[in-house]
Formats: structure tokens, sequence, C-alpha cells
């Protein structure tokens, strides 16, 4: 059944015997559910504690080339602020083209090594790209290591916290956006307080060959349940969460996208970072169109690729994300939108099968985020 | 009369009225269904046209009409209760009532040992 060129992550055989119902994502094989079904999953992880595979995400270190801070040169190209970040700390950024469009959105984390080196997790089906394009532009500034022998698992979740510090309480000393190395089962592993779920979690980096172990240890406890990628999207999509590809692309700037928290202050005031003109004039002028939260007022979802229209009827945007939110128990969808039409409220209709559906004008996210946040120590 | 059709269909038939709603194995390889879009009633279908939507947490998907025939009635709870089809996807979890246009249609499509034969084939 499953393409024979497919590539398989470290827990491919742990898909398999527990159920995992295998697709083609991103170029690997990767369970889109398992026997308890996308519903049931999607509630289980806001209620207690879900994992995930995600070692089909891109990681890797980005090392200086010469003895200065590796995140000077990320800079160039991102738009948040790096050099700033203090070891153990991790940020949301942006890879941006020379036109102010996002290539990737990705996370940076600086490590606690005397050089300084970062740790960065791109999407899967960015990372030959993002590699590709850290090599031409900042190749003569930094290497590029990918970690092609780690996987990656996230455990997201209120009962994320206690479940993994069973395996070491340090972890609930972490604040959200912070990570560390963490010995789990007598293995050293990077962990940090993050996710794409909304909830509050953990993503865990280990070698390869020991993520089985580790895994089936985290599913002993009844209070996990293993995540396919069915529900990791209507997850992320009830955060309010972007999915690279889709609700941006190439052509998308962060102030269409509606993710100018990802843009440091001090670095708008510098406009040092690729693709700045055009950003900084759609920040102080108002971008064209803009990503925002669609709720449709009927039970029809609207998926992707579903048009927009205005109350006249003209087609005005077009969904980017959009789907059944478990936990919102209806319909949900992100979409773009022309700027006037931008506010909370604004009536628009989603073209779904060729019929109107009304909808709102909704803030994101569609639930609570339940980060931890540490204060600052 | 029950019978089946290759796109994991039922019609339970009296008269010339076939109820029509998805089979277990459909409703198990769609997952959680969260939305029906019905038909008209009144609507007149040739077989394998399009009539419904079946939408599941992950995707959409099409129902076609088993047979020819016209819409007389549909299940309007599947509006308020669109989980129905995986709950009961054999009873109240029907989608409609189509009259058919020509009874003898249904000599086409396959009984219930043949169905199971057919399901067991596709695993």
């Amino acid at each position: 059944m499953t393409d024979d060129t497919l590539l398989k992550t470290p827990l491919y055989d742990l898909h398999v015997e527990r159920g995992g119902k295998m697709v083609p994502f991103a170029g690997y094989a990767m369970p889109v559910q398992y026997p308890l079904g996308i519903m049931k999953e999607h509630e289980h992880c806001r209620s207690k504690a879900g994992l995930f595979d995600v070692s089909h995400m891109g990681q890797c270190f980005i090392h200086s080339k010469d003895g200065s801070d590796a995140a000077a040169a990320l800079e160039k190209l991102m738009p948040g602020a790096l050099q700033v970040l203090q070891p153990g700390k991790m940020r949301y950024t942006l890879l941006l083209n020379d036109d102010g469009g996002i290539e990737d959105d990705l996370m940076v984390t600086r490590t606690h090594d005397a050089d300084g080196k970062l740790y960065v997790v791109v999407n899967a089906a960015c990372k030959d790209k993002d590699y590709g394009i850290l090599e031409e532009k900042l190749g003569h500034l930094i290497t590029v290591e990918p970690l092609e022998d780690r996987a990656l698992i996230a455990l997201q979740g209120p009962k994320a916290v206690d479940v993994l510090a069973e395996l070491a309480p340090e972890v609930a000393d972490l604040g959200f956006m912070e990570a560390t190395a963490v010995t789990l089962e007598g293995v050293v592993c990077w962990v940090s307080r993050s996710g794409y779920t909304g909830e509050d979690g953990y993503e865990i980096s280990i070698p390869e060959g020991e993520v089985k172990a580790l895994a089936e240890r985290l599913l002993r406890s009844d209070d996990v349940e293993l995540i396919g990628l069915g529900a990791r999207d209507s997850l992320r999509l009830e955060a309010g969460l972007c999915l690279s590809g889709h609700d941006f692309d190439a052509t998308v700037s962060p102030v269409e996208a509606a993710v100018t928290f990802a843009l440091g202050k001090k670095r708008r005031e510098d406009g040092d970072f690729a693709g700045a003109a055009r950003i900084l004039k759609e920040l102080s002028e108002g971008p064209a169109k803009v990503r925002v939260g669609l709720k449709p007022a009927g039970r029809a979802p609207a998926r992707e690729g579903t048009p927009i229209a205005d109350a006249d009827g003209n087609e005005v945007g077009i969904v980017t994300s959009g789907g059944f939110g478990p936990t919102v128990g209806g319909p949900v969808a992100m979409g773009f939108v022309p700027a006037a039409m931008a506010a909370e409220g604004t009536e628009v209709q989603l073209m779904i099968r060729g019929k109107a559906h009304p909808a709102v004008v909704a803030k994101t996210p569609f639930i609570e985020q339940r980060y931890v946040r540490k204060k600052a120590s | 009369m029950i019978k089946f059709t290759e796109e994991h269909e039922w019609l339970e038939v009296e008269g010339d009225i076939a109820t029509v709603g998805i089979t277990d194995y459909a409703q198990k390889a769609l997952g959680d269904v969260v939305f029906v879009e019905l038909p008209e009633v009144g609507a007149t279908y040739d077989k394998g046209d399009e009539v419904a939507v079946v939408e599941s947490v992950k995707a959409a998907s099409e129902v076609y009409a088993p047979l020819a025939g016209e819409i007389v009635e549909v299940n309007e709870a599947l509006e308020g209760e669109p989980g129905l089809v995986n709950s009961a996807a054999l009873d109240a979890g029907w989608f409609f009532k189509l009259k058919l246009a020509n009874v003898d249609d249904l000599d086409e499509l396959m009984d219930e040992t043949a169905y199971n034969e057919f399901v067991e084939g596709l695993d």
C-alpha cells in the first residue's frame, strides 16, 4: 500500500504496530490517525496528553564560521531578535526572501555550548529548500549541520508536564519557549517547552536509536495517546497557528500573514533584514490583504481553497486552512481577505461547493492557549 | 430487501422507494463525520451523479446516486447530529429516500453476501 519511495521516521514500526493509518506527507510515510480516530485524539490531547512523531521535521545546528555570532548571520534573512537569545531560549521566526515573502517559519534556539551555536527546527516539506537558501546566502558566514540521526517527538497537553516530570522533574521548571539538555531514561535529550497545539507541552530531540523506547515508556502512562497528522492539523488550526506553504508562502509577507509578533521591535527600527522595504511599508501603510480567522455560522466545514465572498457575493479572498474544530464544536477556518474586511465580526460568505455559507471574521486562536510562562529569573 | 454498491452504499427497498445510506465499512474509512450535505427533496438524479457530501474531520467525500431516481425525503436528523453516520450507519444514519426510476435496476446491485465478499477482497 505505502509507496516504497517514501522515507520512514525512526518510529515507523511503532506507528504500524499501534495501528497507525500511514499516508504520504512531505516525502515521509506518516500516521494520519490511529485507531482512536482524529476526533478523540484531538480531544485527548486537549484534556490529557498527546504524543506526536515529528521526526520528519528538519533539525540542524547552525555554526558560525569565524567565531562571530551565527545569529547575526541569520538575522540577515530572519526578522526576529536572535542575537539577544540567551542560552536555552528559543524564538519563532521566519525565513524571508528579498521580496519580503515567507519561505518558511522555524524555531531558533540558543544552545548552552560555548560557541553559542544555534539549534534550528524547520518544516519537513521545506528542509532542503531552507538549508539551500542558508548555504547560498549565508554560506560564507555559517555552516548548516543537519541532524539526520536525531528523532523529534512532541508531548502536548495539560498532563504533559506531569508525565514527563516523572522521568525528569526538572522539565517542570522550564518556561514556555525555553530549552535545555535533559536525561530521559538514561539518554541525553534536548527538551523544549513548546509545541504546535496551543497547549502546554514539550518537544524532545533524541538520537534516533533511542526514540522508540522513550515513546513506549511515555505511552505506558494512561494519560498519553498517540496523535496523528489529522488531529495535529485540527489542533494547530484551533490554536490559530500557520501551516507553512498553506497559510503563507513565498509571496506572502509577515504583515499579510498576521505574524507581526515575529518582527522584533529593534529589528523593525533597524530594517536590516531581507525584504524589509516591503515589510516596513506594509507595517506603516497596512497590507492589501491579511490573514484572518473565520467562523462559519453553520456546520459545513470550509476547506483550503474555498473562495471567500463579501456580502454582495463578490469574490474577495480564499480560505487557506479550514475544517472542523473538535474543541470548538464546529467548523473553523483561516484565510485571506482585503484589509478593509479584516475587522472582527465582518460578515463574509464562504462559497462551499458553489453555495454561499455565511461566516464572520473571528479572532484567533479559536481556543484559549494554555502556555506555561515562567517569570524571568 | 437490502442491496449494496461498490461505492459502499446500502439501499433498503420497499416497493419503489429505496432508503440509502453508507455502509459500516465506509463510515469506518471516513472517520468521525462532522457534516452531511443532503440533496433537495424533489431533485432527480441519474446513477452515479453526486447526490450528497459527507465530511469527516479530515476531508470531504461525495455520495453518488446508487441508481436513477427522485429524492422524496432526506434525513434531517443528520444536520444536528452528523455522528449518526458513524454510530448508526445502517439505520438512524440514513441519508435520503430515493423513488427509483426503474425498480429492475436493483438487479445490478450486490446482495449482502456479495458485498461482504467484495469488502473482504479490498483489505
